[in-house]
């Protein structure tokens, strides 16, 4: 057995066979228990190391050829497996309690293998199709047959579709800027078409304006899922090109510019979300926050910019899969996630409401909560590099704190003869509570985390050695 | 010189496709003319790529018109003309767009040649053209199915381009598979909201 059909191939036949042939209610349960295993397998057992188990030789070999190209995953992969599928499966548990349609589990075992061959191809610059791939798989799962697609859909086929170019294009011009370091011409065009290629998979300042509207017009769920998965592997993708080439990893021209656009997305992140009226908009703002946090962290000139970046991917998803959570369930029993709609909506739903806010609040890096250990790390370690940037990251988290406030002011505003009750379901109180206590773990223990963090730096040659 | 001329034919073919993509608003003739593109762009592949590999993306491309054009023609006959009027109001400026792209194309298509050798002159302008018209396609269009076209034609420009830089045949198969996903994607898209909530369930 390779790494590659362990990780890769079985989990996207397997989204492939529940699509195809198991019933709705089973299917959550199925892809959850596969994502698990996999995330099992991948903490306990090392690749391309021979383990004895009575008298039968397991070893799982690294790569594997694919029509001429190598699709390798290394002994450093196995905690960001671990960590991949794990995500993966917390999220696949809660799709039967966020009610939403079953090829979700399916579609979304499927982009996770997608997202998983494109840390394993190498060259590793093919990510970008690969990244193109699992965005095509997520339109079906955007827009229900019944509804009209929106503009947000279309738009984040534009951009998903745009960037593939780029980044392909660029890795070909990098090949000739390693060949010939000199020649700036060249090196500035190839860095021009890097960054736009990231801007528009990370959907840069301004260029984040599907976001928003997509948590409008989709399903919550869904869209949690888009924007934990995506941003996670791009960052990933964007790390390899940083320890891959030399001259981007000591730049400080490029460390500048990567700041510049994540200080851009945490303060209009930020000022954006304090300005909404609508909760589904609300999320969609603080992800582009917290993704412009890890723009932050990868401009980070020091050691600890792996781990930090890490750190702030851990907690990233969890929280969206509580607040996406928490949103689906009361999606259907409101007209729209309006703040008008939403009014005093915590007496029928307190628990979902709790859940909201608290995720909420761990995004703006609330104190016991998830989000607080690693932005304290990274404020730490920018305070250390420039105080006005520290100042537009305090802006933007006050923005966020803000929206929260409101959040939870419009869910309390209820007329005072409304009685308080539990609409919630069993499975949606289990699922809800697992998140925030989960929450409450990552914030009060963060160094849980310690035994990811460790490997980590093995994933990459140069960087944070 | 008989290839050469081809292939300045094939930058010809992409040119008049791309333009008549633009200023007309009947989906068969845009589905047409999309299919001719790609017989156009399978040439200008071959120039760097082998036959089969080039035919491979002729296929794919023909596949993807088959898929939307299917999808269209299941649609219902008020759905036909959602921009009636649009057909000459936009049509000269849509021109003067095209006409702004060829002239940067005839531009740039030197400069990229001393850039990279041996490219060879056909495939640039052809792959520039096309880039060029996909860009001008989405930056004036909100409806779908020419969304799709603008994603198509600018991603057959592209493929055009790096055939020529990279020969990998996962590259090329992965290129194909994308731009029939687009094809797939676009059908989804075209189909979504046709059918009643009730039929959700069913389904």
């Amino acid at each position: 057995m390779s790494a590659p059909i362990l990780w890769i191939a079985i989990p996207f036949i397997s989204g492939f066979i529940i699509l195809s042939f198991l019933r709705e209610r089973i299917s959550p349960l199925i892809a959850g228990s596969v994502a698990l295993i996999l995330a099992l397998t991948a903490l306990i057992i090392p690749i391309d190391t021979a383990l004895l188990l009575g008298s039968v030789s397991i070893k799982i070999s690294p790569s594997i050829q694919f029509f001429g190209r190598s699709f390798t995953l290394t002994t450093a992969d196995g905690t960001i497996l671990a960590l991949i599928y794990g995500l993966s499966a917390i999220w696949f548990f809660g799709t039967e309690a966020s009610g939403t349609a079953n090829r979700f589990v399916s579609l979304g075992l499927m982009i996770v293998a997608l997202l998983t061959a494109s840390i394993a191809v190498e060259p590793f610059l093919f990510a970008a199709l690969l990244l193109e791939m699992a965005a095509m798989l997520v339109i079906p799962l955007l827009v229900p047959p019944y509804q009209k697609p929106g503009r947000g859909v279309v738009r984040f086929l534009i951009y998903q579709t745009l960037a593939m170019p780029f980044i392909l294009f660029s890795g070909w011009m990098l090949a000739g800027v390693e060949a010939s370091p000199g020649d700036i011409n060249t090196t500035i065009q190839a860095g021009t078409m890097l960054g736009l290629g990231f801007a528009f998979l990370l959907g840069v300042f301004p260029l984040y304006n599907w976001i928003p509207m997509l948590t409008e017009e989709s399903p919550p769920y869904v869209v949690g899922f888009l924007l934990w998965a995506f941003p996670t592997f791009t960052v990933i993708f964007g790390l390899g090109f940083l320890d891959r080439y030399t001259w981007l990893r000591t730049s400080p021209q490029l460390s500048g510019a990567i700041q510049i656009a994540g200080l851009f997305m945490v303060a209009s992140g930020g000022i954006f979300a304090a300005l909404q009226k609508h909760v589904g908009r609300m999320m969609g703002y603080a992800a582009i926050a917290e993704t412009g946090l890890l723009m932050l962290a990868m401009g980070l000139q020091s050691s600890e910019m792996l781990n930090v970046t890490f750190l702030l991917i851990i907690p990233r998803g969890l929280e969206l899969c509580v607040w996406a959570l928490a949103l689906s369930i009361i999606k259907p029993k409101v007209t729209s996630l309006k703040f008008n709609d939403v009014q005093g909506i915590a007496r029928s739903y307190p628990f979902a409401v709790t859940a909201i806010i608290l995720a909420h609040l761990s995004m703006t890096g609330f104190p016991l909560l998830a989000g607080f250990p690693p932005r304290l790390a990274l404020w730490q370690e920018i305070a250390g590099q420039s105080l006005s940037i520290s100042f537009w990251i305090f802006l933007g988290m006050l923005g966020l704190i803000l929206a929260a406030t409101r959040t939870l002011a419009v869910f309390v505003m209820a007329n005072e003869n409304k009685i308080w009750q539990r609409n919630e379901s069993w499975t949606q109180l289990i699922m809800l509570g697992l998140g925030v206590i989960g929450l409450f773990t990552l914030g009060l223990f963060p160094q849980i985390l310690q035994q990811f963090l460790v490997n980590l730096p093995a994933l990459f040659n140069h960087l944070g050695q | 010189m008989i290839i050469e001329i081809v292939s300045w034919a094939a930058v010809g073919l992409i040119l008049v496709t791309s333009t008549v993509m633009l200023i007309i608003h009947d989906w068969r003739i845009n589905l047409g003319a999309l299919a001719l593109q790609y017989v156009a762009a399978f040439w200008l592949v071959t120039r760097h790529l082998p036959f089969v590999m080039g035919s491979t993306k002729l296929i794919t491309g023909w596949m993807v018109v088959a898929a939307l054009g299917m999808t269209r023609l299941s649609l219902s006959s008020e759905e036909d003309d959602t921009e009636p009027s649009s057909l000459l109001r936009g049509g000269w400026f849509r021109i003067i767009l095209m006409c702004i792209v060829a002239l940067v194309t005839a531009g740039v298509t030197t400069r990229i040649e001393a850039i990279i050798p041996g490219l060879g002159l056909p495939v640039i302008a052809g792959g520039i053209l096309l880039i060029g018209a996909g860009v001008v396609h989405l930056g004036v269009t909100s409806e779908i199915l020419r969304v799709i076209i603008g994603l198509l034609t600018l991603l057959t420009g592209f493929e055009i381009l790096y055939a020529a830089v990279e020969s990998s045949t996962l590259v090329a198969g992965l290129l194909s598979v994308i731009s029939l996903g687009l094809g797939l994607a676009g059908s989804y898209l075209l189909l979504a909201g046709t059918s009643p909530p009730e039929l959700e369930n069913e389904l």
